[in-house]
């Protein structure tokens, strides 16, 4: 796979297109799967890890049938290219920082990879846009099916597909919704939904803070349990908790713009302002940044930009991204200027006449 | 910019954790941040008393009966599960079943058993791989022993196991 080629393009699941896609960024199921007749990864051997490899390296093929799932040595790749794979979520952090055969498969939309010797054997994950988890499971379900049919996969009667770690045990399976809601953080309701979740046994990960903010505006949201319920279970818990949320969310920003429009529009004036204009900025000032320019997109205090336009910059401001478009390495003080000079570029398309 | 809570270099992640209720915010960069995914499972399974899904009544030569426990098949320890959070074959499941029991309550509540999706592959395929796992381990002490009549006997019957298993395989397609 040309890696040059995936900087050009971005994944499907930034189109920014799916069902409530203003604040569901993207939805993501992951299956893990180990093959029956070898150890789980941490007993293997490096023979052993190259046997299992190249064995479901050909398997993929054979089941891919009809659609092209290109194969990346990840052992093989120069740090800045795992950091990308990373970047994009087509692999673990985990997976790009170990050591020894491993690799993996990406399809075309950048919506199906399966990695390979990562904590478990097996890995697959789809990744769409917008709230989408039935669109992700017929794909994963389907695929699995496949591989199933070529491998023999560890598994019990009681204890249902058998993982490295006990936490996966059962289904395999990781349900996940990315969720976008400055609203909520704004205000700190935020912390009723936490509540909220970990009643049920979801769990909740924030990420993508900026520096003075104890939080940042993306949160993932996923099952924990994996044992004891159905695919199908564990799947409708999101999509009855889900959309409680996104409303919760829009209910505070429709508050926001109420009580006081001219400030909210203010604070997102200003973070477009400094997008368009700085000359070196760090990637959590342009995370936050984006972060309220996005939902000032949603609520239409910004007219000359689009979502998904947004949602590729928060992934081409980062390191690897970012070196990769400027085809050379970067230290993080060059970074943060290439950082600037790159989204000047990308926002100065506006018309507005305000740089000069 | 606020730096990481663990090494004072300039934080890049900032990660939100539920611990009992309470909302708890991390301040981290890069490599600790990494090391605290790591070490985020271990730590609640091990080295905290408090989460530790084995009783307190537990005395500490219980533990170390339970710790010098292996599998057959792999030759982990239980000790050596406790320190790394990950299993070291299929098999453990069953080596492991009555220590690992109380762990699984924990995670996934009490239902421990399995109720969603399951392989249309013959059942038995998985028992006689668990044997292949085993055979082969025993191949490669005995080849670290220099064993070499017993390493060339398991050598036969893992072809031999294979074979069988290559015929499952081959009426399922
Ligand atoms: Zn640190
Ligand atoms: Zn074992």
């Amino acid at each position: 796979m040309d890696l040059e080629a995936l900087t050009e393009k971005s994944g499907e699941w930034l189109r920014g297109t799916g069902p409530e896609s203003d604040i569901v960024v993207s939805s993501r199921i992951r299956l893990a799967r180990n093959l029956a007749q070898y150890p789980f990864i941490s007993r293997c051997d490096d023979t052993t890890k190259t046997e299992i490899e190249t064995l479901l390296k050909a398997k993929m093929d054979e089941v891919a049938a009809g659609r092209r799932l290109q194969y990346l040595d990840v052992d093989d790749l120069e740090t800045l290219d795992r950091q990308f794979l990373v970047e994009r979520q087509l692999i673990s952090r985990e997976h790009a920082d170990s050591t020894g055969s491993r690799g993996v498969g990406i399809s075309d939309e950048e919506t199906l990879s399966v990695m390979i010797n990562e904590e478990d054997h097996i890995r697959i994950q789809v990744l769409r846009s917008g709230l989408s988890l039935d669109e992700c499971w017929s794909e994963i379900n389907s695929f699995d099916d496949a591989l199933e049919e070529e491998v023999t996969y560890a598994f019990s009667e009681k204890l249902g597909y058998l993982t490295a770690c006990p936490t996966n045990v059962g289904t395999g399976i990781r349900v996940s919704v990315m969720l976008h809601l400055p609203a909520l953080v704004m205000t700190k309701e935020i912390q009723k939904v936490f509540q909220a979740l970990h009643k049920i046994s979801l769990a909740v990960r924030g990420l993508y803070g900026e520096g003075s903010q104890a939080v940042g505006d993306f949160y993932q949201i996923s099952n924990q349990v994996t044992l004891g319920k159905s695919e199908d279970q564990l799947i409708q818990t999101l999509k009855d908790v889900v959309p409680n949320i996104v409303d919760y969310e829009r209910r505070v920003r429709t508050a926001l713009v109420k009580e006081n429009r001219q400030s909210l529009h203010d604070t997102v004036a200003r973070a477009y302002g400094i997008l368009r204009n700085a000359q070196t900025i760090s990637s959590e000032e342009t995370m936050h940044l984006l972060s309220s320019v996005r939902m000032g997109i949603n609520l239409g205090l910004i007219d000359n930009l689009e979502i998904p336009e947004v949602n590729e910059l928060f992934i081409q401001t980062q390191p690897a991204h970012l070196q990769k478009l400027r085809k050379s390495e970067l230290g993080s003080a060059e970074r943060n200027s290439a950082r600037a000079s790159f989204l000047r570029r990308r926002l100065s398309g506006g018309g507005s006449g305000e740089e000069n | 910019m606020k730096k990481c809570q663990q090494c004072s270099k300039p934080a890049t992640l900032h990660i939100t954790e539920i611990r009992e209720g309470e909302v708890q915010a991390l301040h981290l960069c890069e490599s600790c941040a990494q090391e605290y995914w790591h070490s985020e499972l271990e730590s609640s399974e091990t080295e905290d008393a408090s989460n530790s899904p084995f009783p307190m009544s537990m005395v500490e030569d219980e533990l170390e009966e339970l710790d010098s426990l292996s599998c057959p098949n792999c030759g982990i320890s239980f000790k050596q599960f406790r320190a790394q959070g990950r299993l070291g074959c299929p098999h453990d499941y069953v080596a492991f079943e009555a220590e690992l029991l109380p762990l699984l309550e924990n995670i996934h509540g009490d239902t421990a058993q399995h109720c969603g999706k399951a392989p249309k592959r013959a059942p038995d395929a998985s028992q006689r791989q668990y044997r292949l796992i085993r055979l082969r381990n025993d191949l490669r002490s005995a080849v670290d022993m220099e064993n070499y009549e017993e390493a060339a006997q398991i050598r036969d019957e893992i072809s031999e196991l294979e074979q069988e298993l290559g015929e499952i395989t081959d009426t399922t397609e």
